[in-house]
């Protein structure tokens, strides 16, 4: 018998998988987080989570609102100062995985968190930078996870705050000192990997139930997709369980804290 | 040595109109007390620096204390827009406000430059963001002895740093406990500074590597119990995220915004 199970949870299932024990993982609020911290109550129980706000090695029992909660302060091993966090254990190469939501993407992977329309006169204001721009570049890999549609999946960024692989898909060639980019980025629709010469993000696992017009109509470029599109493990009755207990406690933790 | 006063003679003294000033607390110890009264004060014309901007800055911003604002995230974490901060970007209301944006990595490099005394912080960040573009306190440079290309941005040198803490002695020496932030370089980075703590006691019982302000490097301290709250201060109170989710719908609309200024920040005075 088959279990039923939303999109939100197959993309929070699918992205915590891409996770294991040996990664030490700095974690961005939101989806990313959702996810790594269902990858430590599933498969990864020894997985590293690393908060911008200096929190390392944390093991929270609820997801954070906030990305300084002070149950994430509480359950780490340790807490340093937000300039040692940027300075020593991100730029000092100890990041396996930067994983990170964004408002929108582009076909080279480049995120926008900025705005939307012109700078001077934005139609819509986003937050703006954030961890995200070193995130990307000092982690040695990047995951990626957002909900797939026109409106996020755009040909190219209005706005390129953190960096992909750049306008033309070269932006990481030649530098000495930066890690692979994008390895995955995963959707609510499927799974999808930068072309290993192009960079262009290219369809590599469609989740149970989604069909190549469903991705193409929510895509804002001519989406490619893979010579062998395969599809993605639907979640297990474990999976399913843990996740919902996560989300129904951290539910209850944020309602009753007035 | 830091001198105690009381909240409202702290902020008259050392916030004067026009000054840049930087409140920080990085989610945790953010200084509540403070800017309600330099709303209440009504202080104009601040250079505003802050990495996260929070509801403090929203507040502050819809109020018309704010000419400039100098950051690296503009949201309420987890729930979504600063709609006062939006409002002046996208509808210049109150006021037009000036925006200088960075990266986390930079802001942190440019306090922790500014409490060293350099001009300037350098960092490998910014690759391929348009961010340098529209931002002209970042500047690339070569490496002299490696020639790679790294990321300089000025350093932040507030007129003022506020920031709030666990708990001072008698004497004026600070503690200040769990997610520290960017607290110790903000106040080291500026000409003046006022913190201010839940409580004032006789032993402040720090372990030998915790995170001290010494007295003589603080200019004024003022009490203010549960003066970072909706933030939160580890080991008296936890953040008010309920707070934070219903913010979204008090700051959406002007009127509401303007209502609960008026009860909240207006018709109650300093403690």
């Amino acid at each position: 018998m088959s279990l039923d199970f939303t999109s939100s949870e197959m993309m929070s299932v699918t992205a915590a998988r891409a996770l294991n024990n040996d990664m030490t993982c700095f974690v961005g609020i939101g989806l990313p987080s959702e996810a790594a911290n269902l990858a430590r109550l599933t498969h990864a129980p020894d997985i590293t989570l690393i908060y911008e706000s200096g929190t390392l090695q944390t093991r929270p029992d609820v997801l954070p609102l906030s990305i300084g909660d002070g149950d994430l302060c509480e359950s780490a091993l340790t807490t340093v100062s937000v300039p040692e966090m940027f300075r020593y254990w991100l730029q000092g190469g100890h990041i396996s995985v930067g994983f990170l939501g964004t408002a929108q993407i582009d076909r080279y992977a480049n995120l926008n968190t900025t705005l939307i329309g012109d700078y001077r006169a934005p139609k819509v204001r986003l937050p703006g930078g954030g961890g995200a721009p070193e995130i990307a570049t000092n982690a040695k890999e990047v995951f990626i996870t957002l909900k797939h549609s026109k409106r996020t999946f755009v040909k190219d960024v209005d706005f390129l705050t953190t960096v992909g692989f750049g306008r033309d898909g070269k932006a990481r060639d030649n530098l000495p000192n930066i890690g692979r980019g994008p390895t995955v980025v995963i959707t609510d629709l499927c799974i999808l990997k930068p072309d290993p010469e192009s960079k262009e993000l290219v369809v590599h696992q469609l989740h149970p139930g989604v069909t190549r017009e469903d991705v193409i109509n929510a895509t804002g470029w001519e989406i490619r997709f893979a010579d062998e599109l395969g599809t993605t493990p639907a979640p297990t009755a474990e999976e399913l369980e843990v996740l919902r207990n996560l989300k129904a406690r951290t539910a209850a933790h944020h309602a009753g804290q007035h | 040595m830091a001198e105690f006063l009381s909240l409202r003679e702290a902020v008259s003294r050392y916030i004067n109109d026009g000054d840049t000033v930087a409140m920080e607390g990085f989610t945790h110890l953010i200084p509540f007390a403070a800017g309600h009264e330099v709303i209440r004060q009504k202080k104009r014309d601040l250079t505003l620096i802050r990495m996260t901007p929070d509801l403090v800055y929203d507040q502050m911003i819809g109020a018309g204390c704010a000419k400039k604002l100098i950051f690296s995230w503009g949201g309420n974490p987890g729930v979504g827009s600063l709609h006062r901060l939006r409002d002046a970007l996208e509808n210049e209301w109150p006021n037009s406000i000036e925006i200088l944006e960075h990266s986390h990595a930079a802001m942190a490099c440019a306090y922790d430059a500014g409490a060293a005394g350099l001009p300037f912080a350098v960092l490998r960040g910014y690759i391929g963001s348009d961010l340098p573009k529209v931002n002209d306190q970042i500047k690339f440079i070569e490496c002299p002895f490696t020639g790679e290309q790294l990321a300089a941005v000025r350093s932040v040198r507030p007129d003022v740093a506020v920031i709030h803490a666990q708990r001072a002695d008698r004497n004026g020496n600070v503690l200040i406990e769990g997610i520290i932030g960017i607290q110790k370089e903000v106040v080291l980075a500026a000409k003046r500074s006022i913190v201010t703590v839940e409580e004032v006691v006789d032993d402040l019982s720090a372990g030998v590597n915790a995170c001290v302000l010494p007295s003589w490097a603080i200019t004024a301290i003022a009490e203010a119990p549960k003066g970072a709250s909706p933030s939160y201060a580890l080991g008296y109170y936890e953040r008010d995220n309920a707070f934070y989710k219903e913010w979204d719908g008090i700051a959406r609309d002007r009127e509401t915004f303007q209502a609960w200024m008026k009860a909240n920040v207006f018709e109650k005075g300093a403690e």
